[in-house]
């Protein structure tokens, strides 16, 4: 189960050993895992398994919640994005998220895309338009929007809506883009249309999606981590629940031979 | 299992359910009625308010001149050039026109304190020729006191100073719009038969009119204006807006969005601007009167339009904040969330997406602050509001606004100072409308670039 025995390229962001917890109490225990360059790595596995509280670790965005913790490190370019002169703002400039609802700001197609670029000091209309077009295009909406660029986000369907807000990730050109079920606010046709882009966006960026869906990790991933849940009796009866990492591996092996008993029974539909 | 199954029953009765729905609509049916009835109950109070406000605005009016126009002018003096107005100044005025002179050009005061001083050094901000400049007010001519009319008052100014200080006109009398259409007989007997009304002249009047803005106060009610209590007022309220909105909005953005309200000083300071906001309006004006027009005297020059407008904003800031407030938790987590993830920091995240959803709402707090503080009148007497103020008020001047005029008016017995009353009751309420829309408009523009 490491990058040796998988034999694959670079590692855009390396795991070890995180433990996440909120407010003192333990959410994920113990997760240690690559995430390839250039490749979608999906995280699978029943709710309230952890897997968005992972994702969610990487850009650092559990800063925001009160009392959220991260131990261990997530070192990206041989740094750990928890050390003490690293600063959250950075990391998510630099690792991109795209949220499980569809989120454009209540504005314009154009200052949607626009705002990561502006928020880094940009300016200038001519660099803007053309960083807004190459975006748009780059997340396939531009053939149905470029007419109705002053348009407010909110005035497409929800599947553009999830599109544009991949178009405003990749304005500001991140390495890595995190996705917190893209797809599970979205009917099929758009769903198919994000999982379509997935692929062609997975030639320049590193892809993180967190899914429900199994048959969409194995359409799209190239490595499937898949999380569990272990639960705990506490004294007084209440019960303990955390998620810990129950196996990561190629898509394909992962689906066709799983190693554990828990992977085969989750992907077999026994539990969700 | 026996009660399991009547339990059943009963929610299976199809004649009860019957019977049962009948019942359900007719309630909702009285329900909504009554609501109703509520809803027309407030809307005749507001109109007969509106009638009772509006019937005094318009009316017969009977007014006396005790020196006719007619004896010193052959015109009427609105078409009388400024050289003619002063001509009539001069020629009708006491002591050719120099005690005038002296009370509103020169003062009193300085007048006694400097009497063989030439005009030039006694009078300021009027240019005279040099020949008229160099006498003392005892040397003054005729032919020269016209010049300094010409030079130092407006024909308009020259025109009331004729129809106050010489004509003397007075209202006998005045009838509202109501008595006026029915009651018209009445009304010619009373002017045709009373005694001290000779020369009484009986005419159509509308109190609100071009010239009731434009115009100055005066002592007589049917020439006063409320120029001075209208610019009073768009000029303390614009302070007041421009002093309470930043202070307002940018103390809402800390305690919504920084303070994490744990702090036991942090949820004292949240009670009290809760609190504060149900403190009574006068109490503002003493703590307005203590702290700006005593403590801080050097900044505010004491009882000015500063201080008046620090008060207000004092008075609203709580209405600013708790809207503002509310105005910055509705607005979704979702688009913090969005903007962090695109590595916006903090105050980018508030500043680009959080203060301009809000936006909206935080306007709606303004405008109920604003009307709030365009009605007040409690802490402005306090803090001592004048009563009569004739020049433009400037910040630092001594002031007064519509509504103490509308207070002063009212209780003032003279004949015809109820219906300047009512017109300035009506001004207000048209100042208030316009404020409202405007901010209206502005909150519509944000909503509209917000949403679809």
């Amino acid at each position: 189960m490491t990058s040796m025995t998988l034999g694959s390229g670079a590692t855009a962001i390396d795991l070890k050993h995180v433990k996440v917890f909120y407010s003192d109490k333990l959410a994920v225990d113990d997760v240690s895992i690559p995430i390839y360059k250039n490749k979608i790595t999906a995280f699978i596995g029943p709710s309230g398994c952890g897997k968005s509280t992972v994702l969610r670790a990487i850009n650092r965005m559990n800063d925001l919640i009160p009392g959220a913790r991260v131990e261990g490190e997530i070192n990206y370019h041989g740094k750990n994005l928890y050390g003490k002169e690293v600063d959250p703002v950075e990391v998510r400039r630099r690792i991109g998220m795209v949220f499980q609802k569809p989120n454009p700001f209540p504005k314009s197609i154009y200052d949607n895309v626009a705002y990561g670029p502006r928020l880094l000091g940009v300016t200038d209309k001519r660099t803007l338009d053309e960083i807004v077009e190459r975006s748009i295009k780059g997340s396939f909406l531009w053939d149905e929007v470029k007419g109705d660029l002053k348009k407010s986000g909110l005035a497409l369907s929800g599947g553009q809506q999830q599109r544009l807000c991949i178009a405003r990730t990749i304005a500001i050109e991140p390495d890595v883009i995190l996705m917190d079920e893209p797809c599970s606010a979205l009917d099929p046709i758009a769903t198919q249309a994000i999982e379509e882009l997935m692929k062609e966006l997975v030639k320049s960026y590193t892809i993180v999606i967190v899914t429900h869906n199994m048959q969409q990790a194995q359409r799209v991933s190239d490595f499937t981590a898949f999380y569990s849940i272990r639960k705990a009796e506490e004294t007084g009866g209440q019960e303990r629940r955390w998620g810990v990492l129950g196996e990561f591996a190629p898509t394909e092996q992962l689906f066709s031979n799983p190693k554990s008993e828990e992977t085969e029974r989750y992907i077999r539909g026994e539990f969700g | 299992m026996a009660t399991m199954s009547t339990a059943r029953e009963r929610v299976k009765d199809e004649a009860k359910f019957t019977a049962g729905l009948r019942n359900r609509h007719l309630r909702g049916q009285i329900w909504m009625r009554f609501f109703q009835a509520a809803i027309l109950l407030g809307l005749l109070a507001l109109i007969t308010l509106m009638f009772n406000v509006v019937n005094r605005v318009y009316g017969l009016t009977a007014v006396r001149d005790a020196v006719p126009v007619s004896t010193f002018s052959d015109r009427p003096l609105e078409e009388l050039n400024a050289s003619e107005l002063a001509g009539i100044l001069v020629a009708q005025l006491p002591s050719g026109g120099r005690v005038l002179v002296r009370d509103s050009l020169i003062g009193q005061e300085n007048y006694n304190n400097n009497r063989e001083a030439p005009l030039s050094q006694l009078i300021q901000g009027v240019t005279l020729p040099d020949d008229v400049g160099a006498l003392t007010l005892a040397q003054l001519q005729p032919e020269n006191t016209q010049v300094i009319f010409e030079n130092a008052f407006t024909p308009e100014d020259m025109r009331l100073t004729i129809i106050t200080d010489i004509v003397g006109r007075e209202v006998l009398e005045s009838w509202t719009w109501s008595e006026s259409l029915f009651n018209r007989a009445a009304i010619d007997e009373k002017v045709a038969s009373t005694a001290d009304w000779e020369g009484a002249q009986l005419e159509w009047r509308s109190w609100l009119n071009f010239s009731f803005l434009t115009s100055r106060m005066t002592t007589v009610a049917s020439e006063s204006g409320v120029r001075a209590a209208l610019l009073g007022s768009l000029l303390t309220i614009f302070l007041t807006v421009v002093v309470a909105f930043p202070l307002g909005v940018g103390t809402a953005i800390y305690l919504q969005e920084y303070s994490t309200g744990d702090h036991w000083f942090e949820r004292l300071i949240e009670t009290n601007i809760r609190n504060l906001a149900g403190v009574p309006s006068i109490i503002y004006g003493l703590l307005g009167l203590a702290i700006f027009v005593r403590a801080l005297e050097g900044i505010t020059q004491g009882r000015t339009i500063i201080s008046a407008a620090l008060t207000m904003a004092l008075l609203i800031l709580p209405v600013i904040i708790i809207n503002a407030q509310e105005a910055l938790r509705a607005v979704p987590p979702s688009i913090r969330e969005a903007s962090f993830g695109l590595g916006a920091t903090k105050w980018q995240t508030v500043f680009r997406s959080v203060l301009p959803a809000a936006m909206p709402g935080i306007l709606t707090g303004t405008i109920l602050g604003m009307s709030r503080a365009i009605g007040e009148t409690a802490p402005l007497i306090v803090i001592g509001a004048s009563t009569f103020i004739a020049n433009d008020p400037t910040l630092a001047s001594r002031f007064t606004v519509l509504p103490i005029q509308i207070y002063n008016w009212t209780k003032d017995p003279r004949e015809g100072f109820s219906e300047i009353a009512a017109a300035t009751i009506v001004l207000l309420l048209i100042v208030l409308l316009l404020f409202n829309a405007t901010a209206i408009i502005l909150r519509q523009r944000f909503r509209r670039s917000l949403s679809a």
